[in-house]
């Protein structure tokens, strides 16, 4: 039997409980999709549509949701290893950027020399004893990028990896994403509210309506991924999608 | 120019303190308050033949035990109810028992309940400072960055990794404060269980001393102790605090 590769995700209903005044929060609501082996699929949708939330629930920080995910198999018949890119870079401050990196390593990983692969190809290797303190913003996200890279993951997350950026920092980021990607492929699930990061970056769109968030499109950009870099190739698949669904963008 | 000025000005302080001293000393002119030289004399003479740094060696031991022993259980017990509200609740009670129950009564308890013994001199001495490290720990574990913990979670790095990188170095700086007060604590509530149980240490040296109405040599210990625990602080806990926060901007 060939190993599972995709990721399914079936969840009925993720609510939150109502907390002192606030009340109830019905989150994610029939929400279903497929990823296949190795597929890029931007999740996007307005602000509180429930993204983060959707990853939390396939990372496994969040298991009080009704429904199913099953990730895909390990090819060694291991746990699958997600790896999860956060909104802020999460690293910790005490230390720096090479351990915080090979905290999340098994030793076979620390001697493999993925790392130094990945801090060259980031363009890391002269802040691989620095504190993330000392660290750019941009820089930062950069080790966040390589830490979960370096796991090897069966499963990426990212949670809009790239807000706050300025726009040429974050398209270089974005740049970078993908020729990580090309080189070590894995199914990714990225999120984003920006719709033109989608089309560059996604094999496949998914549209998320505001929460309760469920699926409202399945979109394949079928740009060739070389004819992404010009803006005005972007532009025009936005258009084009916003023609189409006129209602659906309102709010991005 | 200004650190200059400030070794000085603390030059000039303790130069100011003795005098006052010897002065009040020449006043009185009693057994009771001997002057600085005689008290120095008395120090020499006591390191000389070896009998202060073997006193001060034997407490140092005992502060050095008990000091382990309620930061090691300080700072589990300090976790356990900062990440655990039932463990927080069932506890609290307890917690604010052991924190108002005197040194003395902890002391003379253990003593009565195990003998006049090593072991419930240190316990008792661990005892008196536990509760406090429980609280500051506490204080620490329940600020902890809950983006921290969901890292170590989704990545799977296991517990030991969890506590060792993510949750102690969060907590350092409130085990380094419960640490010095711990210090500070600790060497005081050690001669009190000499004096009342002990048959060598600093304490009761002392309390040999004032059955002798004997005020140099107690003064000669006093002095030579604080040295020493001013030097564990200053060679010690401070280079520590600093190679532990070295990533601070």
């Amino acid at each position: 039997m060939a190993p599972v590769t995709h990721l399914e995700i079936d969840i009925r209903q993720k609510s939150y409980p109502h907390v002192g005044r606030a009340p109830a929060h019905l989150a994610l609501e029939s929400l279903k999709m497929t990823l296949q082996g190795s597929e890029f699929v931007c999740v996007l949708g307005p602000s509180g549509c429930g993204k983060t939330t959707l990853l939390n629930c396939i990372a496994g920080l969040d298991e009080t949701y009704e429904g199913q995910i099953a990730l895909p198999l390990a090819p060694n018949g291991h746990r699958p290893v997600v790896g999860y890119v956060f909104q802020n870079p999460r690293l910790l401050p005490w230390r720096t950027v090479l351990e915080n990196i090979e905290l999340v390593l098994s030793p076979e990983q620390v001697r493999s020399g993925l790392v130094d692969e990945l801090l060259a190809a980031t363009g890391l290797e002269a802040f691989r004893h620095a504190y993330p303190e000392r660290l750019s913003l941009g820089l930062e996200r950069r080790v966040a990028l390589v830490r979960a890279f370096a796991v090897q993951p069966d499963v990426l997350l990212m949670d809009e990896p790239f807000v706050s950026l300025d726009e040429p920092t974050a398209q270089r980021l974005r740049l970078l994403l993908l020729q990580i990607w090309r080189d070590r492929p894995t199914t990714v699930v990225f999120v984003t509210h920006d719709m033109r990061e989608a089309i560059q970056l996604a094999d496949r769109i998914v549209l998320l309506s505001p929460a309760p968030g469920t699926v409202l499109a399945d979109i394949p950009v079928d740009i060739a991924r070389g004819d992404r870099r010009e803006a005005a190739v972007v532009e025009g698949f936005r258009n084009q999608l916003i023609r189409e669904n006129p209602a659906l963008y309102r709010e991005l | 120019m200004a650190f200059r000025s400030s070794v000085l000005l603390q030059a000039l302080s303790l130069v100011a303190l003795l005098a006052s001293w010897q002065l009040l000393a020449l006043l009185v002119e009693s057994r009771v308050l001997p002057p600085p030289l005689e008290v120095f004399k008395v120090m020499v003479a006591g390191f000389k033949d070896g009998e202060i740094p073997y006193h001060i060696g034997i407490t140092l031991a005992r502060v050095a035990a008990s000091f382990v022993l309620a930061m090691a259980i300080g700072v589990a017990f300090g976790i356990a109810m900062g990440r655990s509200k039932g463990l927080d609740r069932f506890f609290d009670g307890w917690l604010v028992l052991f924190l108002n129950v005197p040194a003395l009564v902890t002391i003379i308890l253990c003593y009565v309940w195990f003998g006049l013994i090593e072991a419930a001199a240190i316990a008792a001495v661990a005892i008196n400072k536990i509760p406090n490290v429980v609280v500051t720990v506490r204080e620490g574990a329940r600020s902890l960055n809950p983006d921290y913990m969901e890292l170590a979670q989704s990545f799977h790095i296991g517990s030991g990794k969890t506590l060792r990188h993510v949750i102690l170095p969060q907590l350092f700086p409130f085990v380094v404060v419960a640490a010095r007060s711990g210090l500070a604590l600790i060497w005081k509530i050690v001669l009190v269980v000499e004096l009342l149980g002990r048959s060598n240490g600093v304490g009761f040296q002392i309390y040999t001393f004032f059955q002798l109405f004997d005020v140099a040599s107690i003064f000669a210990y006093t002095l030579a102790f604080v040295a020493v625990v001013q030097v564990i602080e200053i060679a010690g806990l401070q280079p520590l605090e600093a190679r532990v926060n070295r990533w601070r901007r």
